[in-house]
C-alpha cells in the first residue's frame, strides 16, 4: 500500500487516486516580485508541509492537508 | 593499478582545518568532480569536501548509471555531449577503472505523439553532432530480439529512437575515482562532517558551521542534490526546487538478454542488464514531494508490470533488491549551476534525474567559474537567476526518467 490520503468526502484513499497540487500557496500576489516567488519558489524543507491534493479519481474536489515530508506521514487533514 | 585492485581504504584521514579556499558541501559525484577540477585544472588545492554520511551515500550511489547525450534543447544537448566526451576518457584521466561501457540506448515509442518527439529530438541532436537514429519495429527486433512489439498486447511499439553512444559507468567507482584523484592533488575529504549552517553576513557567505566546528571559506559550493533547498535556506535563499524520490530495483542475475538501455517513452520504464547479469529497472519519480528514501511496494509492482510489457523475459527473473534516491526537480527539468545573489555561495543544484551523467561537465564548468569568475559558456544558460529572467530551459521530455 502506498501513501493514504484522507479525503473529507470519500474517506482514506491511496495517493494514486489523486493529483498532487504541491505546497499550499497564495492565489494572488501584490506585485511582480511576489508573483515570481509565488509561482516559482518553494519551501521544500523536511518537516510539516501544508499542501494541496485533487481527488481526480474520486469526488474531484481539492483538499488541503499537512504532511511531514521528512517522514512522508500525513499529520492532519 | 586499476581501481578494483586498489586497497579499499583509499582516503587519507586529515584533520579539519579552520580555513579553506573552497568548501564543497556534499561528497557525491558532483561535489567531488568540482573539487577534483579545482585542483587538477586550476591549481586550487586548499579545498575541502564535507560529507555528512559517507561518499556516494546520496543519489550518486542510488542512480541507474546511465550516461547519454540525447537531450532536446539547444542548451542541454551541447552540455551533455561535452559531458559524454569527458566520460569516455575519465578512467584514464582519474587513473581508476570506472567500468565505462558504451552499449547504446533504445527508446521505444508506442504513440504517434512520442514518435514525433523522438523524430524532433533526433534532428536536433544530429545538428549538434549527437548520433540518433529512428528505427522501425523490425529494426527494434534486430537490436533487441526480446522486445515485445505488442507492448504486452496493450501498447504496440510504433518504432524507437536509438542512441549509439548511450553508456553506463559503475556509479560507486566514479565516486571513488574522483575522490582518490582529488585526494592525490591535496583536496581534503571529510566524511561524517555535517554542515549545520552557513556564515552569511552583509550578503556574503564567509564559511560554514559544521558538526565539527566552524570552517571559513573563500567560496562555499552546495552540491547536495535532494537536500539543496535545506542548504540554500541556510544562505537565506529559496529555490525553485521540489524533492521527489526515484526508485529502482534489480532482479537476480540472469543470462545475457539485452545490450545497453531499453526504455519506453510512453510507459516511463527502463531496463538495463548489469555486468553481473541483474536486470536493473527504473521508472518515473514519485508524483509527490518527500525526503523519505523508503522503497514502496506499489512502485515495485507497477515498474515490474511495465517492464514485462516491453521485455516479457523479465517475468522469469525474481526481484532481488529495491531502493530509492532523492531528486531535486526543477520547473524546467534542467540543472541550476552557478553563482547566486549571495556572494561566495555557488549552487550545483537541480540535479534531478540528470546529475550523474552531467557530473564531469558540471564539475569542470563550475570549477572554472569559481577559479576565474567567468561563467563557462556551456553552463551560462543554467544560471540560478534564469527563472527570474524568464529564460527557462524546458527539457522534461528528454530528462524525465533515465
Amino acid at each position: 500500500m502506498g501513501l493514504m490520503i484522507p479525503c473529507p468526502h470519500c474517506g482514506p484513499r491511496e495517493y494514486t487516486e489523486f493529483t498532487f497540487g504541491g505546497e499550499l500557496r497564495e492565489l494572488e500576489a501584490p506585485d511582480p516580485q511576489a508573483d515570481f516567488e509565488r509561482v516559482y519558489l518553494r519551501e521544500n524543507l523536511p518537516g510539516p508541509q501544508r499542501e494541496r491534493w485533487f481527488h481526480a479519481l474520486g469526488c474531484r474536489r481539492w483538499l488541503t492537508l499537512t504532511r511531514d515530508i521528512a517522514r512522508n506521514e500525513v499529520l492532519d487533514a | 593499478m586499476s581501481g578494483l585492485l586498489r586497497r579499499r581504504e583509499f582516503l587519507r584521514r586529515v584533520p579539519l582545518e579552520p580555513r579553506y579556499d573552497v568548501v564543497v558541501i556534499g561528497g557525491g559525484v558532483v561535489g567531488l568532480s568540482i573539487a577534483y577540477n579545482l585542483a587538477a585544472r586550476h591549481g586550487i588545492r586548499r579545498v575541502a569536501v564535507l560529507e555528512r554520511a559517507y561518499l556516494g551515500a546520496g543519489a550518486s550511489g542510488r542512480n541507474t548509471q546511465v550516461v547519454r547525450a540525447n537531450y532536446n534543447t539547444p542548451e542541454t544537448v551541447p552540455l551533455y555531449k561535452a559531458s559524454l566526451e569527458l566520460w569516455r576518457t575519465l578512467s584514464q584521466e582519474l587513473d581508476f577503472n570506472i567500468q565505462f561501457s558504451t552499449q547504446g540506448e533504445l527508446d521505444l515509442v508506442h504513440t504517434r505523439d512520442a514518435l514525433e518527439v523522438e523524430r524532433d529530438k533526433a534532428l536536433l541532436d544530429a545538428a549538434y553532432g549527437v548520433p540518433m537514429e529512428i528505427l522501425t519495429p523490425d529494426e527494434v527486433l534486430e537490436r533487441c530480439p526480446h522486445v515485445d512489439l505488442t507492448g504486452g498486447g496493450e501498447l504496440p511499439v510504433l518504432g524507437a529512437s536509438y542512441h549509439p553512444p548511450g553508456s553506463f559507468a559503475r556509479h560507486d567507482s566514479v565516486v571513488w575515482a574522483y575522490a582518490t584523484a582529488a585526494t592525490r592533488l591535496g583536496v581534503h575529504i571529510h566524511e561524517g562532517v555535517e554542515v549545520v549552517g552557513l556564515d552569511v553576513a552583509g550578503g556574503r557567505c564567509r564559511g560554514v558551521l559544521t558538526s565539527a566546528g566552524p570552517v571559513a571559506a573563500g567560496e562555499v559550493v552546495s552540491a547536495v542534490a535532494g537536500w539543496s533547498s535545506v542548504v540554500a535556506r541556510m544562505a537565506g535563499l529559496k529555490l525553485p526546487i521540489s524533492t521527489h524520490p526515484l526508485q529502482a530495483f534489480v532482479t537476480e542475475p540472469v543470462k545475457h538478454v539485452i545490450d545497453g538501455l531499453v526504455s519506453s517513452m510512453d510507459l516511463y520504464v527502463y531496463v538495463s542488464q548489469t555486468a553481473r547479469g541483474e536486470l536493473l529497472v527504473g521508472a518515473e519519480i514519485l508524483p509527490y514531494t518527500t525526503y523519505s528514501q523508503r522503497s514502496t511496494f506499489d512502485f515495485l509492482a507497477e515498474a515490474a508490470k511495465r517492464v514485462i510489457m516491453i521485455l516479457p523475459i523479465a517475468a522469469t527473473a525474481r526481484a532481488m533488491r529495491q531502493w530509492a534516491g532523492l531528486c531535486d526537480m526543477t520547473p524546467d527539468s534542467s540543472p541550476i549551476l552557478g553563482r547566486t545573489e549571495v556572494e561566495g555561495f555557488t549552487l550545483a543544484a537541480g540535479m534531478g534525474t540528470w546529475g550523474f551523467k552531467g557530473a564531469p561537465i558540471f564539475g569542470l564548468g563550475l570549477a572554472e567559474e569559481i577559479a576565474t569568475g567567468r561563467t563557462h559558456p556551456l553552463l551560462a544558460p543554467f544560471s540560478p537567476d534564469r527563472f527570474a529572467r524568464d529564460r527557462m530551459v524546458p527539457d522534461a521530455a528528454s530528462a524525465g526518467t533515465h
